[in-house]
């Protein structure tokens, strides 16, 4: 038998297998009526909101990336979205990190799999917003100015404060040196690894904070972690809802909003910021600039940022985080204050980390994490 | 000599037709020694195993039994992600792919090495355990942009055949080594071939068949593969199985789906591979 | 002679005529072809990459940075969990696949331990780190073992779990070439069951052996859902600190960072493998 033969058949086998799998998930076509969503920076400028709506409609489909359900009511938030306008959501990587998500979208540039939309921690925000494209939504003078990019390529979204969660088996936490106590052994856990992780990095700021730091030094904070290690007190398992009911891991650092009975699935699960060390962190929006789906994009974003009852900002509320318009909405009547009452209350004026310090605490954390914990 | 005679038999055989002595002793404590082992492995697999069962069972509290999370595994749904059920189907789709194209892709071309191009026999062999030392996370980064142009064509999760096969590749080239070094290949093919087979007979009806079991073998271990990889998948978006397992664990409080759903694939794997070992059996006597 | 000619120039008496001659090693050519694309190409890009800045110039310097002590830690990290689980592994997967193959081939035994092996040599990741951390974890069903926590003992432990099966797997058919024959040969001419292991048996499997741990290093190398799903607010090994480097929110993400650090593994598993060629040529002449 001649090779030639052999490779017919391996060619006609590939094509056959390449043919099968086919599937017919086509991209969409622009559909270009008229305007050009991709370059409108606002719903005005595109010719107002309905028209925004109806080329939404068309367009049909909306693609998000890691947007776990439960993580700020995103489940309830991408089903209001569909259930309002009709178009079908394709949530990709609900685990996800901010990197990847900014990885998807130079990997998948140019297909019709590209995420239209992303919600990111600000480091990753602040470092590639030439991915992004500039919108500005309706609401867009009821944002702090600090919290958006004076063209809308990145505008931040909600936010929470840093706590530690528990168990109610422990009674109750007045301080963060109580977690140094023998009856903590083996129970506190990060949720990720600092190096890696936004909410991780802060709980360990938020350590830093409560021991005497400054947001321009990470340094208490491992200091902290190193002698819970001593204590014993340290656990390195990666804390998940599975390991939280079964007990592994009854202390876990997270932001408020994922600290949340409901969320952590533990009905007796209480929640603890320290009054001196209020961390707060936002994530933030960005429009893919080559989204596939570019007024499905732009119409997410005006959701989102909606103050209506049951817009994006309330929802958000709902799911324990602090939406960026609730000062505005507190002063004309839009907020849910049912949703707002519930919020863990601080007293004092809270800490936002800027970029510098940010990325200070990361060097500072790559260098000195491991030793510390390891 | 004593040795001729006991050709063809089992150990077991050969040993019960020879008076008692030495012999029985030796099989005695040779039983004693793979009870031994098969009661501690057996124990050794089988308490995680249940661990995770009964986990599958847990109920809302703890304590309580439930059978929730095994009814979950048909209706699991998250807020716009495809439900559990199509993850399943698409790894399950997945498994069969890339066991044909591994099959059909090293198969012929190892016995073709084997018996014409010897000098390329290294470097097959090298090539085929290359993969195990390119970690999958990296060698997705390098994957980027070929899985870019693949995606212009097909966004289905079924194209992540293309790289799976080439995970497997150590996997199956080992169990395929093994089978095909222990036959003739050299002498099956020229007697074949003197009998007028084209070279395509050769290989489909003459060799392949000896190696029934090292298939077999191979089959299973990329079977497996595919079931259980995540890091490739997980970091070019798709969504198969361990994907999807991993983010019901982090996502999902009550997440007893995520145990019922891994002890069903383990179940229905182990039965697969029961029925696909009655398949394989050697006839007794062939040599 | 004859036949000698004929399989060297594979000219066929009778069939279809003249055809053009094409050397034999065309055939490969799909395999080759599929290998270059898929592993080679991507390989090529990791290496390259790893030694450029993230602006696209050369900096062949980065190469030192695999020599920063925090760097070295993930190594030597990674190389003990691999040898470890590795060496427990083959060692007890020698002795599993013995007792496998020195049982019925036909029997329930075998096809059990044979299918369990197929299943588990490839199951971990979150759902096996959690059913071990239930086991022996703090709120333990069995007990609470306070070493598991610290590396690589506990993550070793269930490394071992799909380890074992794929020494099995990869070890069985070494152990069913051993033909019956040359033990009851050996018997005949009186040596004791020590003397046949260690002259006849010991010899003929080493080979199998080696490169069954070999794959299994590797295989533990590779490893990282199952210790991501474990511990992962620290990075034990060199796959977790690759996902940093590629997934960091931090600000700490750098694809050439990860290029570099698969670079690296991708030389400690050439020494490896390099190490096994030798010993396996050595061994290699025992059964000619």
């Amino acid at each position: 038998m001649r090779s030639s033969y052999r490779l017919a058949l391996a060619g006609a086998a590939a094509a056959v297998l390449l043919a099968a799998g086919c599937s017919s998930s086509g991209s969409s076509t622009s559909s270009n009526g008229g305007t050009n969503w991709a370059t409108q920076t606002s719903a005005s400028a595109g010719g107002g909101m309905n028209a925004l709506v109806a080329e939404a409609k068309k367009e049909g489909t909306l693609n998000v990336i890691a947007l776990p359900p439960t993580w700020a009511n995103y489940g309830a938030i991408l089903s209001a979205f569909t259930a309002k306008y009709g178009i079908k959501i394709n949530s990709a990587l609900p685990d996800g990190s901010s990197q990847q998500e900014v990885d998807a979208v130079k990997t998948e540039n140019g297909t019709a799999k590209a995420p239209d939309v992303l919600d990111i921690g600000m480091a990753v925000a602040l470092a590639n917003t030439s991915l992004f494209a500039p919108y500005e939504v309706s609401t867009w003078s009821d944002i702090p100015a600090a919290q958006k990019e004076p063209t809308g390529l990145w505008v931040q979204d909600y936010g929470g404060y840093m706590a530690v969660g528990y168990s109610s088996k422990f009674g109750t936490i007045t301080s963060l040196n109580d977690l140094l106590s023998p009856r903590f052994k083996g129970a506190v856990a990060l949720n990720g690894n600092p190096t890696s992780a936004n909410a991780a990095l802060n709980g360990v700021m938020m350590a830093s904070l409560a021991e005497g730091g400054s947001a321009g030094s990470i340094a208490n904070g491992v200091d902290f972690f190193k002698k819970l290690k001593a204590a014993g007190n340290f656990s390195p398992v990666q804390a998940t809802g599975a390991t939280i009911k079964a007990g592994t891991t009854p202390v876990v650092f997270n932001w408020d909003y994922l600290n949340l009975p409901s969320y952590v699935g533990v009905s007796n699960w209480k929640v603890f910021i320290p009054q001196n060390a209020i961390l707060g962190g936002y994530y933030a929006q960005a429009i893919n600039k080559n989204a596939p789906h570019p007024a499905a994009a732009r119409l997410w974003e005006e959701f989102l940022y909606s103050q209506a009852a049951s817009g994006g900002q309330n929802l958000w509320l709902e799911g324990g985080a602090r939406p960026v318009e609730q000062a505005a909405m507190q002063s004309n009547g839009s907020i849910n204050t049912g949703a707002a009452a519930k919020l863990p209350s601080v007293a004092g004026t809270p800490t936002f980390l800027s970029a510098t310090q940010a990325t200070d605490a990361a060097n500072y954390l790559a260098s000195n994490w491991a030793k510390a914990v390891g | 000599m004593a040795a001729v005679t006991s050709v063809g038999k089992t150990p077991a055989a050969a040993s019960a037709s020879r008076p008692r002595g030495i012999h029985a002793r030796r099989r005695r404590r040779l039983n004693i020694f793979r009870y031994v082992v098969f009661t501690v492995f057996g124990l050794f697999f089988l308490l995680p195993l249940l661990a995770m069962a009964r986990f599958s069972l847990e109920g809302a509290k703890l304590g309580t039994w439930s059978g929730t999370a095994w009814k979950q595994i048909a209706s699991y749904q998250g807020s716009g992600v495809p439900p559990l059920l199509s993850s399943i189907e698409i790894t399950l789709e997945l498994a069969v792919i890339t066991c044909v194209v591994t099959l059909v892709l090293l198969v012929p071309t190892m016995i073709w090495v084997r018996l014409r191009v010897q000098w390329l026999a290294r470097a097959m062999e090298f090539l085929s355990l290359l993969p195990l030392t390119i970690p999958a996370i990296v060698l997705v980064v390098g994957l980027g942009p070929i899985y870019n142009r693949i995606q212009h064509y097909n966004l289905s999760a079924l194209m992540l055949f293309w790289v799976y096969v080439i995970l497997a590749l150590p996997y199956a080239y080992r169990a395929l080594a093994a089978g095909l070094s222990a036959i003739d290949v050299t002498t099956l093919s020229e007697a074949a071939r003197s009998l007028g087979a084209s070279w395509l007979t050769v290989i489909v009806r003459v060799i392949a068949p000896n190696m029934r079991q090292a298939i077999l073998n191979a089959l299973l271990l990329t079977w497996a593969l595919v079931l259980g990889e995540f890091t490739i998948a997980f970091l070019l978006l798709y969504n198969n199985l361990q994907v999807e397992l991993y983010s019901i664990s982090r996502n999902t409080p009550n997440a007893g789906v995520i145990f019922s759903t891994s002890t069903a694939a383990l179940l229905f794997a182990f039965v697969l591979l029961l029925i696909l070992s009655y398949a394989g059996r050697r006839r007794r006597g062939r040599g | 002679m004859a036949v000698a000619a004929t399989t060297q120039t594979g000219a066929r008496p009778s069939r279809a005529g003249r055809r053009p001659s094409v050397p034999a090693w065309v055939g490969t050519v799909p395999f080759l072809a599929y290998v270059a694309v898929f592993l080679l190409w991507p390989t090529g890009i990791v290496v390259v990459d790893a030694l450029k800045n993230p602006n696209g110039s050369w900096a062949f310097a980065n190469i030192t940075k695999l020599g920063d002590p925090l760097v070295r830690g993930y190594f030597v990290g990674s190389f003990k969990l691999c040898l470890l689980s590795s060496v427990i592994g083959a060692v007890l997967g020698a002795i599993l696949a013995y007792a496998v193959a020195s049982g019925d081939p036909d029997g329930m035994i075998r096809r059990l331990y044979l299918a369990t092996s197929g299943v588990l040599a490839q199951f971990g990741g979150v759902t096996l780190a959690f059913a071990f951390l239930v086991l022996i974890g703090p709120a333990g069903l069995l007990f609470h073992a306070s070493w598991f926590y610290s590396f690589p003992w506990g993550i070793t432990v269930i490394y071992t779990y799909f380890q074992i099966p794929l020494m099995v797997l990869v070890f069985l058919p070494a152990i069913d070439g051993v033909k019956v024959q040359w033990r009851e040969a050996s018997e005949n001419l009186g040596a004791s069951a020590w003397q046949y292991w260690r002259y006849v048996g010991g010899p003929l499997l080493t080979p199998a052996f080696l490169g069954g741990t070999l794959l299994l290093f590797a295989n533990a190398l590779s490893a990282f859902a199952t210790i991501a799903a474990w511990e992962n607010q620290i990075s034990y090994i060199v796959p977790q600190q690759i996902s940093t480097a590629l997934s960091s929110e931090v600000g700490l993400s750098s694809v050439n960072v990860a290029d570099l650090l698969a670079l690296g593994m991708v030389i400690m598993v050439a020494i490896v493998m390099t190490g096994y060629a030798l010993l396996q040529r050595r061994a290699a002449r025992w059964l000619r």
